[in-house]
């Protein structure tokens, strides 16, 4: 059943946007953690997504993407008043959520947008909420606002020093460890090198760490196994056993090396696509 | 063959050898996705038809899950009577095209056959298909339907089906015919299940079999919702709380097993599964005009045995790639696959690894699959299954290069449902214990049947599984017997 698009922001123009569906089914039933496989059209591909935000009242759910492919190219096509295709959810297993204290929240490029409904639940379950973001200038950084509206505190690095720290968020992330004790847990949602960083720098401070992962999915309700990563030498499925797992357990190495297994493909259907509306196609 | 197993029966009427079923050939077939097998003719399925002996007590009956009155829809066939066969036939099936096509009749009712005794059984399989076929490709004005016949559903008796699949369409099929409203919860965006994403194209054809077996369930009323994940957006309580009166959990093999080896999360090997699921559901052969990507693969390894491994070897050969082979650890005898896939895989130059087992993969610094390790194996002792198992034999190792992995060596129960339901009382292995009379689980009015009790089996022990609950939701519901 195809559901519709509210409203659509073009958070970085031609780049990241964010969606508001109108998805009641699964609105009501998402958590902090959860994802859904989206697609946009009959001949297109099933790809996962993380919910950013639900508003179980309103009947809606956000989603955020970086226009990196074709299905977020086509997704990037539509507007406010389209319907996307097939809208599955909420998938994954909810994030873990307990009253702990200070939970750290560490969010990169676009995974800011999907840490922030993390971020949310932790605030709601009564959690001193720090929020650490980076981007690689400030006119790239997402959900500042959103996550100043209910995080105390709200960390900024860029990488050109545009806004905030100048250098890497976990440069910020080291600094607060080093001074705060409080930290009962610390949580990465980012490209993988960063969740890796991240995962290395809490480690000698013995800090929970949680991450989020990105594997490729097919299916995402636990049939194909694509999405299997080494943890703690055991393989899971980040579809129903993540998509979180203990950082420090996580093999990144094999991780980007399996996100890596249809680069040629990926580039190939981008550029079918490119040819194909360039020719006045759809 | 055809000159031995002729014979003559009681009666002395002396029986003609079972009737071949053309097939496109294995050259031109493993360049194409189109159906392997091409159905009988007219004069072939009367002609085979006439074979039946028409016996007083079938057994080939009692061969069959869904009970099929076999001996009379092939009585109808023998005389023309090509509705009346499908009539009969769809009196207890609800996807005579799908049967027809991935059974393993051998197994089931032409393995009861008493013509059996001499290896040619009448081929009810291909008949079965020929009715289907025929059938459903007639004028829609010559169609009379069997729906006539089918009592007006009553909106009040409302039953769900969790999952798409052989067993829920069963069950779909069985209690609509009879009157009651049944709705269909599929998690992926296509109803069908395994016949879906699982069974290829070239075996079972998607629009022309599996949607026109389910467009007919539409017409008796069955409403189906896809992208529905039963333990994600609904719960089994949030069914009844809406009214449902009964709920059918058909929702089948889940998370895929692997070998346990190294490598084995090496880039280029796949599951059976994720395999087969790209380039079904995926329709990845026809990729880039379809989005979902697969890997060609040039030197192609499969490991298992069974029908998943014979499917996915062969799509692997319709991809492209140079050499395909086939790594089991018993031999040839064990092969569970169904006979006519096996032949059809070596027809097509799949070559068989026989007494070989995996014992790691190797790859290249990006992570990428180069070649394997393979342990001879020999035959030991027979195990508790009566199967001599494969011993390895000491020092006997080989390597062979490989870029493309499949393992097709089974399944693991799905946790999604299961873990969202913890009432449902589970087998030692994992599965939903059911009754084995009604197909009802620990929980009262929730039914469950298909893999996700038994673990990986066929699709017509899932339909007869489903059949089972269905004559137990229809007799609460109705009353009666």
């Amino acid at each position: 059943m195809p559901c519709k698009i509210l409203e659509k922001e073009r958070l970085i123009p031609g780049q990241t946007s964010k969606l508001v569906i109108d998805a009641p089914h699964i609105a009501k039933k998402a958590q902090p953690g959860n994802f859904v496989i989206l697609r946009v059209c009959e001949k297109g591909e099933r790809i996962p997504l993380t919910i950013a935000d639900a508003d179980p009242e309103r009947g809606t759910i956000t989603i955020v993407y970086l226009v990196m492919g074709k299905s977020t190219a086509l997704l990037e096509t539509l507007d406010a008043g389209d319907s996307i295709l097939d809208l599955c959810g909420p998938l994954g297993k909810p994030t873990h959520i307990e009253k702990a204290g200070t939970v750290i929240c560490v969010g990169g490029g676009t995974g800011i947008a999907a840490m922030h409904h993390i971020a949310k639940g932790h605030h709601k379950a009564g959690n001193h909420v720090v929020a650490v973001i980076g981007a690689r200038s400030k006119d790239l950084l997402l959900f500042y606002d959103e996550l100043s509206s209910f995080c105390p505190e709200v960390l900024v690095s860029t990488d050109d020093g545009s806004f905030g720290h100048k250098g890497l968020v976990t440069d910020l992330l080291r600094q607060r460890l080093e001074t705060d004790k409080s930290v009962s847990e610390v949580v990465a949602v980012g490209p993988v090198p960063m969740m890796a960083a991240v995962a290395k720098t809490t480690e000698p401070f013995g800090v929970k760490t949680t991450v989020s992962l990105n594997s490729i999915m097919v299916d995402g309700i636990g049939m194909c196994g694509a999405c299997r990563v080494s943890v703690g030498g055991e393989t899971r499925f980040a579809c129903v056993d993540g998509p979180e797992f203990d950082g420090h357990k996580v093999d990144f190495n094999e991780l980007r090396q399996r996100l890596a297994a249809f680069k040629p493909q990926e580039k190939a259907s981008y550029d079918h696509h490119c040819k194909c509306t360039c020719a006045g196609e759809k | 063959m055809t000159a031995t197993a002729e014979r003559k029966p009681a009666g002395g009427r002396k029986i003609a050898p079972r009737v071949d079923m053309p097939c496109q050939p294995a050259k031109e077939r493993i360049r194409n996705f189109e159906e392997v097998a091409l159905g009988y003719t007219q004069q072939m399925a009367t002609e085979e038809a006439k074979r039946c002996l028409q016996c007083k007590n079938p057994k080939c009956v009692k061969g069959c899950p869904v009970e099929v009155p076999i001996r009379d829809f092939i009585g109808q066939l023998a005389k023309g009577d090509l509705e009346g066969a499908y009539r009969t036939i769809k009196s207890t099936n609800s996807l005579p095209g799908v049967c027809g096509r991935v059974c393993p009749q051998e197994n089931q009712c032409e393995g009861a056959c008493v013509l059996n005794a001499k290896g040619q059984p009448v081929a009810i399989g291909r008949l079965e298909r020929y009715v289907a076929d025929t059938y459903m490709a007639l004028d829609a004005c010559e169609h009379l339907s069997a729906k006539l016949t089918c009592p007006a559903v009553d909106p009040e008796l409302r039953v769900a089906c969790i999952g798409s699949g052989p067993a829920s369409l069963t069950v779909a099929g069985y209690l609509s015919s009879r009157g009651i409203k049944v709705t269909v919860f599929e998690a992926l965006h296509e109803v069908g299940g395994v016949l879906v994403y699982g069974i290829p194209e070239f075996r079972l054809p998607k629009s022309a079999i599996v949607e026109k077996e389910v467009q007919a369930l539409r017409t008796q009323e069955v409403d189906f919702v896809t992208n529905w994940v039963g333990g994600r957006t609904f719960s089994v309580e949030d069914l009844f709380a809406e009214g449902y009166r009964a709920v059918f959990i058909g929702v089948g093999a889940g998370l895929p097993r692997f070998l346990g080896i190294p490598g084995e999360n090496l880039t280029g090997v796949f599951s059976a599964n994720e395999y087969l699921t790209r380039v079904n559901l995926g329709r990845a052969y026809a990729f880039p005009d379809y989005d979902t990507p697969v890997y060609q693969g040039r030197d192609v390894t499969v490991y298992g045995g069974g029908n998943v491994a014979m499917d996915a070897a062969r799509t692997a050969l319709r991809l492209g790639a140079e050499s395909v082979r086939i790594v089991y650890r018993r031999t040839r005898d064990e092969l569970p696959a169904r006979h006519e896939e096996l032949e059809h895989a070596e027809e097509e130059g799949v070559i068989l690894e026989l007494l070989a087992n995996p014992v790691a993969f190797h790859g290249d610094e990006a992570g990428r699959l180069t070649g394997v390790t393979l342990q001879r194996m020999r035959l030991g002792e027979p195990d508790a299954s009566g199967r001599r198992s494969p011993v390895p034999v000491e020092g006997d190792t080989y390597e062979l290069p490989t870029d493309l992995a499949v393992i097709a060596v089974g399944t693991r129960p799905n946790p999604i449902l299961l873990e969202a339901t913890p009432q449902l009382k589970l087998s030692r292995r994992g599965y939903i214990e059911v009754d084995e009379e009604t197909g009802e689980t620990s929980m009262p009015n929730v039914f469950a049947g298909g893999d996700i009790v038994t673990g990986a089996a066929t699709v017509i022990l899932a339909m007869g599984a489903g059949r089972r609950a269905a004559k137990e939701i229809r007799r609460r519901l109705q009353g009666g017997a």
